[in-house]
């Protein structure tokens, strides 16, 4: 199985843990990821906010790289999946835009190769029953909340991955992999993407509203498929809680490192040591990072 | 918002109406106003206008109105009302285009967002890849609050999240030369 691989600019510095766990595992599940070479910015929301044909040529200059070499796209950045999915259906479904696009872009792209979230590739296409059968440090007793976000499910005409209000994709996957996935229900709210920045008034209450859902639902943890949201989750928790004079210790995860634990590796080699929120306590309060042969047995 | 003679402004905008419909392909007539946009919209509470109500203004004829909302500015494209909306009115596509005609009259209602939007593009432009670290330090300097966020920058330098130095790609003259053409076909006209 291989993929040409998109890691997007977040990959290679904020979310750097989620690019290292990413290939970690795909590797260990025989899941070839060919980097896309000298791939560049997919624009991101400020491409598409300004210009409409630049939101589309930036992410197809990547594509059409990896389809010269006749290979599918996987995308690991929830946010970046969205801008080449709609870059992709834009050249297929006109012929003009097509045209415009390769002239653009100077190659030439037709858009034959599909572009894929790498939580779907896990999930759909080397599949459940094999990554179960791979773990060897289940997630046991380990309550966890299956956070998509937007841009990952909608819209879902586009992004034609699961359903846009209550993907269980991930759910699946937390249950494959031993643990335990909550049932809440701002498992597809925003979490304000960059308006945290720009409008941290506005960012902060909705983070604040998704991470008090989850903990409210019973989670001991929140699970996501996206730099942007891990990176309000997790770096702006404290500032979140405090705001609205609440706390938490909700460490946040990359599914990503979760199944890198589940299938033995090391919390260092996945960069769970690189969080605000430190999520080793927690794991440690589970057992979970000590090897099931060492495990005290519990009467 | 002050009282307005309805058919008059609907005579004198049809054409800014229709290049608003024109270039986001959203026809303003299939809304019928049932607001299922606006509920589960979560940044509404926060907007000068809902989503429905700023589809109302365009359907009024009344485009100068929504584009001197802030609504635009701040939708945060999460696509949550266009994924439920029962007519598939393509609102976060009409707030885009909203949005960049209000630029082009110089009406930046959010000036922070726009700062930010293109400190982003311009670290594209110049590296080919965004540059987070350069793009925190020119969006605080410009929206003149140069410590903000000043407290998380030494976590994430130590954790190696972020880096002083931009990541340039090779075929950085590829990139430019992508922006070029886009502004030659006027697409960037701001
Ligand atoms: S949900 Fe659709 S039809 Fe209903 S008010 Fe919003 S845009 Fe109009
Ligand atoms: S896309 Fe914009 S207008 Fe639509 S629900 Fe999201 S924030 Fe609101």
């Amino acid at each position: 199985m291989k993929y040409a691989y998109y890691p997007g600019c977040s990959l290679e510095a904020t979310a750097k843990e989620y690019n290292q766990s990413a290939k970690l595992v795909a590797r260990h599940l025989g899941v070839e990821l060919w980097e896309i070479p000298d791939w560049s910015c997919c624009g991101a929301t400020a491409a598409h906010n300004n210009n409409h044909l630049l939101s589309l040529a930036l992410p197809a200059r990547n594509l059409a790289i990896a389809e010269a070499e006749g290979l599918d796209v996987a995308v690991p950045c929830a946010a970046c999946f969205n801008r080449l999915r709609a870059a992709e259906t834009a050249v297929r479904e006109s012929e003009s835009m097509r045209a415009t696009i390769s002239e653009i872009i100077g190659r030439d792209y037709r858009a034959t190769n599909k572009t894929r979230a790498l939580l779907d590739v896990m999930v759909n296409e080397v599949g459940l029953e094999k990554i179960k059968e791979q773990v060897v440090k289940p997630l046991a007793g380990l309550k966890l909340a299956a956070y998509y976000g937007c841009l990952l499910v909608r819209p879902p005409k586009l992004t034609a991955f699961d359903d846009p209000e209550d993907p269980m994709a991930m759910d699946r996957l937390i249950d494959a992999l031993g643990g335990e996935a909550v049932s809440w229900s701002y498992k597809t709210e925003c979490c304000g993407g960059s308006l945290a920045t720009a409008r941290g008034d506005i960012g902060v209450r909705m983070i604040y509203q998704v991470l008090r859902h989850a903990r409210d639902a019973g989670a001991e943890g929140v699970v996501t498929a996206c730099p942007l949201c891990f990176l309000n989750l997790d770096m702006r928790e404290a500032q979140a809680a405090a705001a609205h004079g609440d706390q938490f210790q909700l460490p946040i995860f990359y599914f990503t490192e979760l199944m890198g634990l589940a299938l033995g590796y090391a919390p260092k080699d996945l960069g769970l040591t690189t969080h605000f929120v430190n999520p080793l306590p927690l794991l440690e309060a589970k057992e979970i990072l000590r090897h099931p042969a060492t495990r005290r047995e519990t009467a | 918002m002050e009282r307005v003679e309805l058919a008059g402004s609907l005579r004198r905008n049809q054409a800014l109406k229709s290049q608003v419909e024109a270039e986001s392909g959203v026809v303003l007539s299939d809304c019928y106003q049932c607001g299922k946009c606006s509920a589960g919209c979560p940044v509404a509470a926060w907007m000068d206008y809902t989503p429905r109500q700023v589809i109302r203004l365009l359907q009024l004829g009344l485009v100068e109105e929504a584009l001197k909302s802030h609504t635009p500015w701040l939708c945060a494209c999460c696509q949550a009302c266009y994924t439920r909306c029962p007519r598939e009115v393509n609102l976060p596509r009409l707030m885009e285009v909203v949005r960049q005609e209000a630029r082009r009259r110089g009406l930046i209602n959010e000036k922070k967002v726009d700062i930010f939007e293109r400190a982003f593009l311009g670290t594209v432009e110049r590296y080919g890849r965004a540059h987070e670290m350069g793009l925190i330090v020119q969006y605080n300097l410009q929206s003149g609050q140069p410590f903000k966020d000043a407290m998380l920058a030494p976590p994430l330098l130590l954790k190696g999240k972020i880096s002083p130095f931009p990541m340039k790609i090779k075929d950085v003259a590829g990139i430019k030369d992508i922006f070029t053409r886009v502004r030659a076909r006027g697409g960037d006209r701001s």
